[in-house]
């Protein structure tokens, strides 16, 4: 297409003659080498991310150590500085997030590219991303204020009733030993989570969909298959692979919410198996505690800090790899 | 997918009707799907806007930010409306010439290199960087030594809108049929004439259309100012040095506030912040729309 067409042209003029080049006023040099330094800045800021933050956080790294790190104190009146709770309630929420919230935004895509007529898709797509332009903090002050509240003596009380002492369930859902379910929780955290991220894994999902080629769905309706047998041995064989990358992106947008997560987590570090219990994650305690840090503490912070953002650059990676990769695989095929 | 009534006679498969019910279900379960999302959706806008008509005013707007202990009829958001205005206009113009050089960069002059679908590449990583480590960063390189500022604020926030604004013009320049470059390198026109005359204004609508999107986004973020503008309540009309305030961080301040007054200002800010939202949302469709519309 056209970048193919630009590539030759560019290559074509570099290969007829250096002396062009040389020839080059001054100005479209000036232009190309701020063009190219914007590129690199790029790069630039997600170098500097990484050295500036684990340079402030040095202290935290070098004092706790590997198994500090990783314990489960977290103690700041007595400089103790342990991260796995933080780790645990980030996993715990994201992954309630992306299994809450996969299923339904593949479907969404679904209905999208195989159901509903093209200028039906469109004010759906609209809809759908009203949830994006929602900011983060509005979704978070809703959770803390009428959400948990409401739904504590609705719902999370007689479930945990109702679950008690069954075996894998109620170790999931029924009431802690510490207490009560609480209205603001795991659960509560991954909900919202899963509202957040559901634009961009559908907006992704749908992209990977709508590249299975027309003439093997018409293939497959042909031979009689209905719309789901048609969906299951055409559309999903075909997208499967970039619906993980679109999950993977889901995982790592809901492990870096902050403000929401911040305000419906409960704010309480504790590892537990009850996820209608309150606890914390990475971002949330760094957006509560930031303001009152300093030290030990401030630098054990932009260290949460340091290890979110490569547990982020790799889901991210990994995400954006796989998309590649299918997109490009279909595209040959 | 009609059957032939002759076939039917000689009917050798399972009946139809298991197989194109469970059809129906899928389908059924898809609008489902649908419903589930947008009835939150609807419940968070119904209680914002319910919540936040009731307190919102042209006063409430421009009025400084009382006490938390103050009733709702008392003061407003002036402070944090002005601050948000600030602070994500002049993110807008840090981001913007830099997004837009990086897509012609990467369109124009990258080819195929490794080292331009390196940077794209990370270009996408980068749009999945948590906001709130934007803020840590701001505050590791400039707070610490030059201490909070709007600034400070609007550098976390370019910093979330440069990847953003690459990838979308990127697409916009793409879209760009060479034979418009060709023409005018034919009539002689250098490369860097050539993209700033003819590429970029044929670009232009789905650009700004992509940056509008990436301005409301930054606008309504939290995470990134709370480390680098140190919330405050007073108005501070100068961007490039003291606390500063945003009304996202004034919401995320007031969400866990025991009186009814701080909550009531609280949902007028999130009213105010959702409708600068989606006002950007808006005009960034009817730009698309419009640049879409007109003959290339």
């Amino acid at each position: 297409m056209t970048s193919h067409s630009a590539r030759a042209d560019s290559a074509g003029i570099a290969g007829s003659a250096r002396a062009l080049a040389e020839r080059r006023p001054l100005g479209d040099r000036v232009f190309q080498a701020l063009a190219l330094v914007a590129g690199l800045l790029v790069l630039a800021i997600l170098v500097l991310i990484l050295v500036s933050t684990t340079q402030q956080s040095t202290t935290w790294f070098g004092k706790e150590g590997i198994t500090g790190i990783f314990s489960t104190t977290w103690d700041p009146a007595h400089n103790k500085f342990g991260a796995l709770t933080f780790i645990y309630g980030t996993a715990i929420t994201a992954v309630i997030a992306v299994i809450l919230a996969v299923p339904v935004s593949v479907a969404i895509a679904l209905l999208l590219t195989e159901v509903v007529p093209y200028r039906w898709a469109r004010p759906i797509v609209y809809v759908i991303d009203l949830l994006a332009v929602v900011p983060s903090v509005v979704w978070g002050l809703w959770g803390v204020q009428v959400f948990a509240p409401w739904v504590l003596p609705h719902v999370y009380a007689p479930v945990a009733r109702a679950l008690k002492g069954v075996p894998v369930l109620g170790n999931l859902f029924g009431p802690s030993t510490s207490g009560a379910p609480s209205g603001p929780a795991f659960f509560t955290a991954g909900l919202i989570l899963a509202f957040m991220i559901t634009p961009i894994v559908t907006s992704l999902s749908r992209e990977v969909i709508a590249t299975v080629p027309t003439i093997d769905k018409e293939g497959a309706y042909a031979l009689g298959a209905t719309r789901l047998e048609m969906i299951r041995g055409v559309v999903w064989p075909h997208s499967q692979g970039g619906i993980v990358g679109a999950v993977l992106l889901g995982l790592g947008r809901a492990m870096g919410e902050t403000i929401a997560a911040a305000l419906v987590i409960g704010s309480s570090t504790q590892i537990t198996s009850h996820l209608l219990s309150p606890g914390y994650s990475m971002p949330a305690v760094i957006a509560n505690q930031f303001g009152e840090a300093f030290g030990e503490f401030r630098s054990a912070l932009l260290g949460i800090g340091v290890l979110l953002f490569l547990l982020t650059i790799i889901v991210n990676v990994l995400a954006r790899a796989v998309v590649a990769r299918n997109v490009q695989r279909t595209r040959g095929a | 997918m009609a059957v032939a009534p002759e076939h039917r006679k000689v009917d050798l498969r399972e009946p139809p009707s298991w197989r194109s019910a469970k059809s129906r279900i899928a389908t059924v379960l898809m609008v489902v799907a649908f419903v589930l999302v947008i009835v939150p959706l609807g419940f968070v806008l119904y209680t914002v806007i319910s919540k936040g008509a009731s307190i919102i005013s042209g006063q409430f707007l421009t009025a400084p930010i009382p006490f938390n202990v103050a009733p709702a009829n008392v003061g407003g958001m002036g402070p944090a409306v002005l601050g948000t205005i600030l602070i994500t206009a002049l993110a807008t113009v840090l981001a913007v010439p830099i997004g837009i050089l990086a897509a012609i960069y990467i369109n124009e002059y990258g080819g195929n290199r490794l080292l331009t679908r390196f940077i794209r590449f990370m270009a996408d990583v980068m749009t999945g960087v948590p906001s709130i480590i934007m803020g840590l960063f701001i505050f590791a390189i400039w707070v610490i030594h030059f201490g909070y500022s709007g600034l400070a604020g609007a550098f976390a926030l370019g910093c979330l809108m440069l990847p953003l604004i690459i990838r979308s013009s990127e697409e916009m320049l793409k879209l760009v049929p060479d034979a418009l470059r060709e023409a005018s390198y034919a009539l002689g026109a250098s490369k860097a004439r050539v993209t700033l005359t003819v590429v970029l204004p044929a670009a232009l609508g789905g650009i700004v259309s992509g940056v509008l999107l990436a301005v409301a986004r930054a606008a309504g973020e939290t995470a990134p100012v709370l480390f680098t503008i140190f919330t405050v309540t007073a108005v501070n009309l100068n961007v490039f040095s003291g606390p500063n305030t945003t009304l996202a961080a004034q919401i995320f301040a007031n969400a866990s506030q025991p009186y009814v007054g701080a909550q009531a200002r609280g949902w007028g800010a999130a009213l105010t912040l959702v409708a600068i939202a989606f006002i950007l949302m808006i005009a960034a469709r009817l730009v698309t729309g419009r640049a879409t519309q007109s003959p290339r």
